[in-house]
């Protein structure tokens, strides 16, 4: 599947390894399994790494270990499973996560919008999703009511100018 | 009330054309009918049994006289000349063709309106108190907090995609008007030792299959954590609630897996770490802004002065009316309970009807209840026999509020994809068969609640007198209830035992009542009689026709 960032296609840099395959060269993702079995020795590794976490899995399985991660792939297993949405502001918002958060599975043109103001940067998405489409999803509301992990104003900010 | 500001507008103007991209692509059929069905749930758009049913929002309970003029105008254009208002006071049109829901919202914008979730996985309309600011019961006004609270939750990033619906109610008076205990989470405004005003909150309570009361979450939240506490609750919610079983996924079956000591203990830790965050702190001069719309209108400086009239305007004091927070005022209930009307149902015309009478004796606001009824909230008590006889012409002045004819029904399968039994007959033949005003006086307040499935829209559980319709064999059977409580009382009705046939359950309804009647104590509501005797007395009654059939 393409993979959607910033609005444009971008080069999938990361493998995403199964958890019984041999690790290949360079960046690489592995389940939250794995990581925690293998932590030692992916982390000798020296290259870029991401953890991939189901939808019952919050980041916080991570701890501190998040500082060492420069992905966060989370799962949609359907579309109405709307867990990543929190787990995507968790890792922005408490967390500090600076990394890139992508998500995987089965999302659909109608939730880009909140999984961008909720922190997701990265969307393997599926080939109707055109970059043209994901930047009008993007604009289709021009005001949001509620702080979230975008920084966007919220209407109130914008009523007293703040 | 409250008015859109530009960034409003806005918001509901963009919506409008992302929802007419929604329904484009399913025309085209790019989305399929899977994919398209929770966008549309939350633009309010069902597939009925027989057609598209549109449900608009109508927050707190809040329409100006301007607003019901144009639902008239789309009952009319796009409809069948009438609507539906439900027990979320909400209002739907039942025969909408899918083509036509972008032009619909484009009108309901026109009014400051939108079908913005009432209904799908997310947080819907927010209710209050329908005397909301006319009543001299309440600490304040809630429905500031609940505007607060639906602008919050519009469109919730985060929240959307929740593992079922989520139902906010706002409190404010002793007397709960608002059902809070049945919601998924209330507000209850408080005041402390103090005489300072806080929130109560209350979560997991809900109807459907499962009924449970709310728990409290916190006796006391201070009013600029407001946010920052519900948004705890919603967020334990969407991280912990089951996804694998549709039927135990609201907050309720969360809560009491758990317990409420540990999801009291799960809100807790997670409003610590959103109030050190700051960023949903709700600063006193934003209530206030919100607040300044909902200002009462100056009332005139009168005495009390109750006017006395004919039989039929001494009957509609005695229950449509209640006390105003000012002298010389009252709050006055219009009954859309006529006897053997469609409870909820309002045609174009008394729509706008209702729309001058508001114009011309009150603020051009109406209110809806829970209860399927309006409400006129400012009115001068000497303007009542004019608008009483206003009503009669229309044939809304049945003078029934809060009697045994005062019946909250759903749709039924009339109308319903999900109903298993009509309820709109049986609540028919049920207000027929109590059509004596003398007799429903007499048996005083007494709440029927009928629904025709286990969702319960019809809030059966609740009903002093709750009905249940099921399907036995493709053969409807109604099962009977009682003892239940949608009010500060709240509690859930008590199954009687085996259902009665649709020919069978008037007359059991009946027998209830008057077996009530025979046991009660004097000035004792049937409630209180079925708490202080139980169930045993009125079962007897009910089944004897049976008995005797079987004999």
């Amino acid at each position: 599947m393409p993979l959607i960032k910033a609005g444009a296609y971008a080069r999938d840099e990361y493998t995403s390894v199964d958890d019984a395959a041999a690790l290949p060269e360079g960046a690489v993702i592995v389940s939250l399994a794995r990581w925690q079995k293998e932590r030692a020795a992916l982390i000798a590794r020296n290259a870029a790494l991401g953890v991939r976490l189901k939808a019952d899995q919050s980041p916080a399985l991570l701890g501190d270990d998040l500082a060492r991660l420069s992905l966060v792939v989370l799962e949609f297993p359907k579309f109405r499973d709307g867990r990543a949405f929190s787990w995507a502001r968790l890792l922005r918002t408490r967390f500090g996560f600076k990394g890139e958060i992508r998500a995987v599975g089965d999302f659909l043109y109608d939730q880009l919008a909140f999984m961008t103001r909720v922190g997701f940067d990265a969307f393997e998405a599926p080939e109707t999703i055109t970059p043209d489409l994901f930047r009008r999803a993007l604009a289709e509301m021009r005001t949001v009511y509620q702080p979230s992990a975008d920084g966007r104003k919220t209407v109130r900010q914008q009523r007293t100018g703040n | 009330m409250y008015r859109y500001d530009e960034f409003d507008a806005a918001f509901v103007a963009d919506r409008v054309a992302q929802f007419r991209f929604q329904v484009e692509r399913r025309l085209k059929g790019e989305l399929t009918e899977d994919q398209f069905k929770p966008f549309r749930l939350m633009n309010g758009l069902y597939l009925q049994l027989h057609a598209y049913m549109l449900r608009i929002a109508i927050p707190y309970g809040t329409l100006a006289a301007r607003q019901l003029r144009k639902l008239a105008h789309i009952a009319r254009k796009y409809d069948k000349g009438y609507g539906h208002f439900t027990t979320r006071t909400n209002l739907q049109f039942n025969w909408i063709k899918l083509k036509d829901v972008p032009d619909i919202l484009a009108e309901l914008a026109s009014v400051e309106m939108h079908c913005l979730q009432t209904s799908g996985n997310c947080v819907r309309n927010v209710t209050a108190d329908h005397f909301a600011g006319a009543t001299d019961e309440e600490i304040e006004d809630p429905r500031p907090l609940a505007e607060i609270i639906r602008q919050w939750s519009s469109l919730h990033p985060e929240f959307t995609f929740l593992a079922r619906k989520f139902k906010i109610a706002v409190g404010a008076t002793p007397h709960d008007r608002a059902a809070l205990k049945w919601h998924d989470l209330a507000v209850e405004i408080v005041k402390n030792e103090e005489g300072r005003v806080g929130y109560k909150v209350i979560a997991g309570g809900g109807m459907g299959r499962t009924p449970y009361l709310a728990q409290v979450m916190s006796e006391w939240v201070e009013r600029e954590d407001i946010l920052a506490y519900l948004e705890a609750v919603l967020r334990v919610y969407n991280q912990d609630s089951r996804r694998d079983n549709i039927h135990k996924q609201r907050l309720k079956i969360l809560v009491n897996a758990i317990g409420p000591e540990e999801m009291r203990a799960r809100v807790a830790r997670e409003f610590e770490e959103i109030k050190r965050l700051g960023t949903l702190q709700l600063p006193a001069e934003e209530l206030e802004r919100i607040r300044a719309y909902f200002a009462p209108p100056r009332f005139e400086t009168l005495a009390d002065d109750m006017p006395v009239g004919d039989e039929d305007f001494e009957a509609w004091k005695k229950t449509n009316l209640h006390r105003h927070r000012a002298p010389g005022y009252a709050i006055a209930t219009i009954s859309l309970k006529a006897i053997g009307a469609v409870p909820g149902d309002c045609t174009a015309e008394q729509m706008e009807a209702i729309a001058d009478l508001a114009d011309e004796f009150s603020i051009p606001e109406i209110r809806v209840s829970h209860e399927q009824n309006l409400v006129l909230p400012h009115v001068r008590q000497r303007d009542l026999p004019a608008i009483h006889a206003r009503l009669k012409e229309l044939g809304l002045a049945t003078a029934n509020a809060g009697l045994v004819t005062d019946i909250i029904a759903c749709p039924g399968l009339d109308y319903c994809d999900l109903a298993n039994a009509r309820s709109i007959p049986i609540a028919q033949k049920i207000a027929e068969r109590f059509a004596d005003l003398d007799r429903q006086h007499d048996i005083g307040e007494l709440k029927i609640k009928i629904s025709g499935c286990i969702n319960a829209c019809g809030h059966h559980h609740a009903g002093h007198i709750g009905i249940l319709g099921v399907d036995k064999k493709g053969v409807e059977f109604y099962q009977l209830q009682l003892g239940g409580s949608g009010a500060e009382d709240a509690a859930i009705g008590e199954i009687m035992g085996p259902g009665f046939g649709e020919h069978e359950i008037t007359g059991a309804v009946e027998r209830v009542i008057e077996a009530y009647l025979k046991l009660r104590a004097p000035g004792e509501r049937f409630l209180d009689t079925y708490r202080r005797v139980g169930m045993e007395p009125f079962k007897n009654m009910a089944y004897l026709e049976q008995l005797y059939a079987a004999h």
